[in-house]
């Protein structure tokens, strides 16, 4: 895994920052594996990997969040200790979260100087810190208005008030998580400026990020790192697109499937066109979106998280409103006006998996057998004349819990003391049992043990063999292949790519994935 | 209040509350033992006081009437996930509905007709001053807490304005309105008692004690067997899987704000229709307070809550008891206890539970988590 | 209306105002660092007792006006461990405040004064005295508006122009110094101040510290200056009334000050108004103006005039989440 040195002057220097066999888990989950890292002084360093990849834990062990458990860190040559963010600040470290550490209600200029502000009144500490801080954006070229309420600076502005109060605290290693993130194409440039301005000043940059168009303009060496462990780690000049891309998803893809019989094209049982959405902060996670969905197919939405697939199963789902858009969904039509809303997306035979477990898809604290109705306390089994039918929900619920290998097969249990796995067998049994005529499924074996990830593949499959639809939206790439009739790419909110199964292969996936076109 | 999944559920329902009191206990007792009382004495005298004698036990149960009434409206609001504080207000305003409805009709009305009016005019008055906090909190985000305090000052201003200036009789000098016709009274536990020839001594007890049981058993039916039940508290427990499900948190809000001022607004049969058989000015005396104390340690449960009013009713009234009996004793130390009870059920219950589990863990066998 | 109820509705709606401020300025403090303060009516009330029994016992002002300043910030600092340390709720842990203070204050009465739950009345040489009191009569030769300020401003105790005195200092605290900074960041948003190195904790300590401290005056100033012993439940919902105003002032001191002088204002002129003829003829009903301060709030609440936009932290105990 040894690369060659960036440049000759750079060689003597001692790394800006060298972390080896870093550690760290989760109670099962061991989110960095033996993980090296080797951020050469004054370079743009870039860390990518898909999500729960490990690079967030890195850095968070970086500054101070968290203790690895095992591993060492030095820092310019000198082993240091770094237990609180504190630390971290004092050994000349600084971070650039993705969600920005930032008081609304308070200045550009205060939020600058809190932590470190040079005296306690602060009338005179804010005169100081103005100077110093004028002469830092002269010397940097990041211009910030600091008289300015920070709920009043653009997105774009507020990142670059980030960068200027890690470089104000004396930043000489700069970690930006995933800063492109909130930031239009015009921003994204203007940043990468900034960053190569600062760079050539002397300041180390590291940058986590999965858009690996970014990292080939910008960065001068890159590791790539995936399920918790260091995969490749190399400079820029030895680096491609396809390569990295295939490095982050993996290797193992399966093409083979249980059955790639050609299938009849059934009828069109979901329409969306032209779908655009919005977040709350304005920015567009959804553009442009078209989509079709067949009786008897599944298809995949491949991507690297964070490109609009959650986003895309809100929207379907009616959890969200886009701006614009149409969606015809069986008879009915909804423009975006007047859009869908989860109870009649129910009615018209949408059943939906969430991503999100835990917040969605159960009420942990309910009992199994009341979580099992969740979304269809409706339905004349569940409830008469508004009364819940408790032996029915029981029933059904002993009779999901069967059919589906629900352990352990206690309805009365509550639905937070299963385990992931059981618990999103319990959701599909839910989901699956009302044969819906569209199924959108988010992240169905995420946090599942193996055994039940193959049952959970029968079931899918099952459904598409009865003439559902499905939508699967997966950040795992594998799934996607097993899976799959057709596989949708999304990349930055749009669709980048639509290909058969027949057609996908590890480099055209990966490189729509990326950005780059298929 | 959830305590994190330290506990098993058993020890979490029912032991936790049990320890919790004794906690309390403990904290009350030093305090006396402070002021140079004898807690044993003391306690003695608070059972005796509270369960010794027919008249006594008439007592505890008539204060816990009450105190199931606004106890079950906090919980109700609890298991929505809001914290409704304004029992005291909607309990007055409960009673102004019973009482005006008396006023205006209980000479022409016979009580069958009469009684079921008071209780449906008590609960629309009181439903209509939860509701506004409720649709303020849902629809406008104005933190319901601080509005339901307000509402509270609001309802006794509102209420001394009424009785003075337009309820009180003409030349009377009490603040209270006219008295009801009989009709618009409730038969005493006396009264009902002697008609199956039981002699039974008088007291405040009345029939609205079947009320709260009734009330108590319509809340659990309501909640844990109705779909306007299960989407409450599936709002309160998870907004986001509420979400999911397509229940609309915010109507849900508003309902549950409604109901749960229509159970406080009870207090006022018990309070107007069932004793003083007029509109007084303070009738609640605290008594929304309490019911924050009693959903608390009932863990927001029906029936924990009716046996946690039993506890506080038999704290009142032995409490008033042992003011006779034992020098230096007043009731202010059953407040001061409730407070206790409030502080120790809540605010530091993880403190209480972490302890609690950990001892559990060192008596008992280690219990396997499923899955 | 004549100069002199001029300048004695002036001179009450200061005096009554005086422990409002106290205690809006002291939930302000705990409310800017992110803990929602609804004790302060058991704060104040036990700070009362406590002034009003040292003051009896000890026979020393400054005595009384600690002795009811530690109480407070001792429960303070029970309100801390609940919900900064252990991380409960923090508005019952208020709720449980407030009802402790009203049992107790009346058991220790009677167990240590044996009056009922009163204490006995602190002697004159202990209690605060105004420090003008002729004010009024004696600049009345230099004309009426002369006369109506030194009754209504200048015949006040000194604890009534510290009050006053604290408004612009609680604003210099929190606008003009670093500790007040770091304050307001910490109410707004906690992850960010502990990310810049500062602890959370001890921001909040301190905020509930001074906190106490202020209640502690507040409750000390009904006893030594306004009557002359403490009585079962004599704050009378004030405390409630100041978390009103300072919510209604949006949780800053200025309009703190405003919403306790206007609220003080009602509570001194709902009195006089009683028997007064309105233009339709009808009375005034003292009960509406009584009630018009907690009206007032809800109508800001609700967002009819104006937003109140309380600190984004308020009310959430801060967990270090990753």
């Amino acid at each position: 895994m040894s690369a060659e040195p960036a440049g000759g002057a750079a060689a003597q220097a001692p790394d800006a920052v060298r972390m080896r066999g870093i550690h760290k888990r989760f109670g099962s989950v061991l989110a960095n594996d033996d993980v090296d890292l080797r951020v050469r002084s004054a370079t743009v360093h870039g860390i990518v990997g898909e999500n729960g990849a490990g690079k967030s834990t890195l850095m968070s062990v970086l500054y101070g969040f968290y203790q690895a458990d095992a591993g060492s860190i030095e820092v310019f040559g000198t082993p240091v200790k770094i237990r609180h963010a504190d630390d971290a600040i004092a050994q000349g470290i600084g971070m650039v979260h993705q969600h920005f550490m930032l008081v609304d209600t308070l200045t550009a200029l205060d939020n600058v100087m809190l932590g470190a502000e040079p005296g306690w009144l602060l009338g005179r500490a804010q005169q100081r810190v103005r100077v110093r801080l004028e002469a830092l954006m002269q010397a940097t070229g990041l211009h910030v208005r600091l008289d300015a309420l920070v709920g009043a600076l653009a997105v774009g502005d507020r990142q670059r008030l980030e960068i200027l109060k890690a470089l104000y605290r004396g930043a000489r290693v700069l970690i930006l998580d995933e800063p492109t993130a909130v930031l239009t194409p015009q921003e994204t440039l203007q940043l990468f400026g900034v960053l190569r301005q600062l760079r050539d000043q002397g300041t180390t940059i590291v940058l986590i990020t999965h858009k690996l168009k970014e990292v080939m303009a910008l960065c001068d060496e890159v590791t790539v790192m995936r399920a918790g462990r260091v995969v490749q780690a190399l400079p820029i000049a030895q680096a491609s697109i396809e390569g990295l891309a295939q490095a982050m998803v993996g290797r193992k893809v399966q093409i083979g499937r249980s059955s790639s019989a050609v299938r009849p094209r059934g009828e069109v049982v979901l329409q969306a066109r032209a779908l655009q959405a919005r977040d709350a902060l304005g920015v567009v996670r959804l553009e442009g979106i078209d989509l079709d969905l067949r009786e008897g197919e599944i298809v995949g939405v491949a991507g690297v998280s964070g490109n609009g697939q959650s986003e895309l199963l809100d929207v379907l789902s009616g959890l969200a409103r886009p701006q614009a858009g149409s969606l015809q969904l069986g008879p009915a039509h909804f423009g975006a006006q007047r859009w869908l809303d989860p109870q009649t997306a129910r009615a018209l035979g949408l059943a939906h998996v969430p991503e999100d477990r835990q917040a969605r898809a159960l009420v942990m604290d309910f009992a199994a057998w009341e979580s099992a109705v969740l979304g269809y306390d409706h339905l004349p089994r569940y409830a008469r004349h508004g009364w819940m039918r408790h032996r029915g929900m029981r029933v059904a619920t002993a009779s999901m819990m069967e059919q589906f290998d629900v352990r352990p097969r206690n309805p009365t249990l509550a639905s937070s003391k299963f385990s992931g796995g059981n618990q999103q067998k319990l959701v599909l049994a839910r989901e699956l049992g009302q044969a819906p005529r569209v199924l959108l499924v988010g992240q169905p074996t995420r946090g599942v043990d193996i055994g039940a990830i193959e049952f959970i593949y029968i079931q899918l499959r099952a459904m598409r063999d009865a003439g559902c639809a499905v939508l699967l939206v997966s950040s795992e790439l594998d799934e996607i292949l097993a899976l799959s009739d057709r596989v949708v790419v999304m990349h930055q909110g749009r669709m980048a790519g639509a290909l058969a199964i027949a057609d996908c292969t590890e480099a055209t996936l990966g490189l729509l994935m990326a950005g780059g076109a298929a | 209040m959830s305590t994190g999944a330290t506990l098993p559920r058993w020890a979490d329902l029912l032991l936790l509350p049990v320890v919790c009191l004794g906690v309390a206990l403990l904290a009350g007792a030093a305090v006396v033992a402070l002021v140079g009382q004898n807690p044993g004495e003391v306690m003695a005298a608070l059972v005796r006081g509270a369960f010794g004698t027919p008249r006594g036990l008439s007592y505890t149960l008539y204060y816990a009437t009450t105190f199931v009434f606004t106890g079950l409206a906090v919980s109700v609001a609890f298991h929505a996930g809001l914290f409704n504080i304004g029992g005291e207000g909607q309990a007055l305003m409960g009673g102004l509905g019973a009482g005006l409805a008396a006023l205006a009709w209980s000479a022409a009305l016979p009580a069958y007709a009469m009684l079921p009016a008071m209780l449906v005019c008590s609960m629309l008055l009181a439903m209509a001053w939860a509701a506004v906090p409720g649709y303020l909190q849902a629809y406008r985000g104005s933190h319901v807490v601080i509005t339901t305090i307000m509402f509270n000052f609001i309802a006794s201003s509102l209420m001394a304005y009424l009785l003075v200036n337009h309820l009180r009789p003409r030349g009377a000098m009490a603040v209270e309105s006219a008295a009801f016709a009989e009709s618009a009274r409730l038969p005493s536990a006396r009264d009902v008692l002697g008609w199956i020839g039981v002699d039974w001594p008088a007291s405040p007890l009345n029939a609205s004690v079947l009320l709260a049981l009734l009330a108590a058993l319509g809340v659990y039916l309501f909640l844990w067997h109705t779909r306007g039940g299960y989407r409450l508290r599936a709002v309160g427990a998870s907004p986001g899987a509420a979400e999911y499900a397509g229940i609309r948190s915010r109507r849900t809000t508003m309902l549950a704000m409604a109901l749960s001022g229509a159970l406080a607004g009870l207090v006022g049969i018990n309070e107007v229709a069932g004793v003083s058989g007029k509109i007084v000015l303070d009738f609640v005396g605290g008594a929304g307070f309490t019911g924050i104390a009693v959903a608390l340690m009932g863990r927001n449960h029906p029936l924990g809550i009716v046996l946690a009013s039993v506890l506080f009713g038999a704290l009142f009234q032995g409490g008033a008891e042992v003011a006779f009996d034992v020098p230096g004793f007043t009731r202010d130390m059953v407040v001061m206890l409730q407070g206790f009870i409030v502080l120790f059920s809540s605010a530091m219950t993880y403190l209480v539970a972490a302890l609690l589990a950990r001892l559990l863990r060192l008596l008992g066998p280690a219990k396997v988590r499923h899955g | 209306m004549d100069e002199a109820l001029w300048g004695s509705v002036l001179a009450s709606t200061v005096r009554l105002s005086t422990p409002l401020i106290l205690c809006a300025l002291a939930g302000l403090l705990s409310e800017r660092s992110g803990v929602v303060d609804i004790g302060l009516e058991g704060k104040m009330l036990f700070g009362a007792f406590a002034a009003g029994a040292a003051g009896a016992v000890w026979g020393s002002t400054p005595v009384a006006l600690l002795a009811a300043m530690a109480v407070a910030v001792a429960l303070s600092w029970l309100h801390g461990v609940a919900c900064v340390l252990y991380r409960g709720d923090q508005v019952v842990s208020g709720v449980a405040m407030n009802i402790i203070a009203a049992g107790l204050t009346v058991v220790l009465g009677i167990a240590w004064f044996h009056q009922g739950g009163q204490t006995p009345p602190v002697a004159t040489a202990v209690r605060i005295q105004p420090l003008w009191p002729d004010a009024g009569q004696t600049l009345a030769q230099f004309g009426r508006l002369a006369g109506v300020l030194g009754d209504g401003v200048l015949s006040h105790s000194s604890l009534v122009y510290f009050a006053y005195a604290l408004v612009p200092a609680v604003w210099w605290l929190l606008f003009g110094t670093r500790f007040g900074l770091r304050l307001r960041a910490v109410g707004e948003n906690p992850q960010m101040v502990d990310a810049a190195g500062v602890s959370v904790a001890r921001l909040r300590w301190t905020a509930l510290t001074l906190n106490g401290m202020l209640c502690g005056l507040a409750g000390s100033y009904l006893v030594l200056a306004q009557s002359a012993n403490f009585s079962h439940n004599m704050t009378a919902g004030r405390g409630f009334m100041a978390l009103a105003a300072l919510i209604f002032g949006r949780w800053h001191p200025v309009g703190a000050l405003g919403a306790c002088l206007l609220f003080g204002f009602l509570d001194a002129v709902a009195i006089r108004l009683q028997g007064v003829q309105m233009p339709g003829g009808a009375e005034v009903p003292v009960q509406a103006i009584q009630a018009l301060p907690y009206v007032l709030t809800v109508v800001l609440l609700a967002g009819f005039i104006g937003k109140a936009v309380a600190p984004q932290a308020l009310g959430r105990p801060y967990t270090k989440e990753r």
